[in-house]
């Protein structure tokens, strides 16, 4: 049953909340440190163990799809609701700072990539 | 017109995916035949999306009652959620292996992010310790320069700087993303990863990849969920105290 996925995302969903929550607590910052993070992965590993059980059927996992398919709609309607006029409130430090500080993680992505990337399969070394 | 306001007002989230719905509707439409395809779809929903925004405040176009359900919608629950659920579609070996990556970027995203910041704000005559640092937070996140402003005692106007350039940075990647996706790598799960720790930004991050190819969202998602923690953590801590030595 679709509910089943349904049921199982919200149950991760939670369980990764609490997890960056209590996270957060425990080091003193206000708020969730990875909780999407936490849900993500106890996801992944729920749905292989399941999968591996026999208990996951393709309904069971289309009640988790529907919600991935939803995900740029989501997103269309959080742009709608930025306080667009916020990023121009806050006068040329703030625009600056911002385009700065992304263009400088832009430049790093090709850098960076190349840690641990897998050339090729054969140069990898056996287990 | 009571009966037309109970309509729309008890009914603000179905009403809000009806509008979504619509404007997806338009922007393939606009995609297909307008660009031939080269601005995708999903890019331009969010720039309409964006630029629906501009008609409201704080809010967004949820100011206006008629499109109070997309703050619902559009809020962190709901986007959170359906991140999560893209974790369906990840695969865990690829994550692994982008591991050591993905907690490098992390690292260096929220230094270069403030290291840019802060380079602005005393290119721009702010030489106090305090409004330097606020400053140069709100480069990491719109909330990591607020957190850390207050726990310094920053002024509010100082902190609404930072804030401001913490929506400048989510706005930057979002409509800039799938721009230069083609010139940084950014078309496989381990630079997306990367991406994720280096931009840090979640609403920037997973709009931009939205924007740029869905599939990578799980993978970018998943390292800049821990960078406003990090940011958090280090911006009023070990990064202030560099710049009081600095400064």
């Amino acid at each position: 049953m679709k509910i089943y996925g349904v049921a199982l995302l919200c149950g991760c969903f939670l369980a990764g909340k609490f997890l960056g929550l209590l996270l957060g607590e425990l080091i003193g910052i206000p708020g969730d440190i990875g909780g999407v993070g936490f849900a993500m992965f106890l996801l992944m590993l729920l749905s292989l163990y399941l999968r591996k059980k026999g208990g996951f059927s393709n309904t069971t996992e289309s009640g988790i799809a529907f919600w991935s398919a939803m995900y740029i709609p989501i997103i269309v309607a959080m742009a709608a609701t930025l306080n667009v006029h916020a990023a121009f409130g806050g006068g040329w430090v703030a625009i600056l700072a911002g385009l700065a500080a992304t263009i400088a993680g832009y430049l790093l992505v090709p850098l960076l990539s190349r840690i641990g990337r897998p050339t090729d399969r054969s140069q990898k070394p056996l287990e | 017109m009571d009966w037309m306001e109970t309509l729309i007002e008890k009914n603000g989230l179905i009403l809000a995916f009806l509008v979504v719905g619509l404007i997806m509707g338009a922007a393939y439409a606009i995609s297909r035949y307008l660009t031939r395809g080269r601005l995708p779809g999903a890019a331009l929903a969010i720039l309409i999306g964006l630029g629906l925004a501009f008609l409201g405040g704080e809010r967004g176009v949820a100011d206006h009652p008629l499109f109070a359900g997309m703050a619902v919608l559009g809020g962190s629950m709901f986007r959170d959620f359906a991140v999560v659920a893209t974790a369906m579609g990840a695969d865990l070996e690829t994550i692994k292996q982008a591991g050591r990556a993905g907690v490098v970027a992390l690292l260096s995203g929220v230094l270069i992010a403030f290291v840019a910041g802060a380079m602005v704000a005393l290119a721009l005559g702010f030489s106090n310790p305090v409004d330097i640092t606020t400053i140069a937070a709100g480069a990491c996140t719109y909330i990591v320069g607020p957190v850390t402003g207050t726990a310094l005692g920053a002024s509010s106007d100082v902190i609404a700087i930072s804030v401001a350039a913490g929506v400048v940075k989510t706005l930057a990647a979002t409509i800039g993303t799938p721009f230069v996706a083609r010139y940084i790598g950014l078309n496989n799960p381990h630079s997306a990863m990367v991406f994720g720790g280096l931009i840090g930004t979640t609403s920037g991050v997973v709009a931009g990849l939205a924007a740029t190819d869905a599939r990578l969202v799980p993978y970018g998602a998943l390292t800049a969920t821990f960078y406003t923690g990090v940011g958090c953590l280090l911006c009023p801590s070990v990064l202030f105290i560099l710049v009081r030595l600095l400064v």
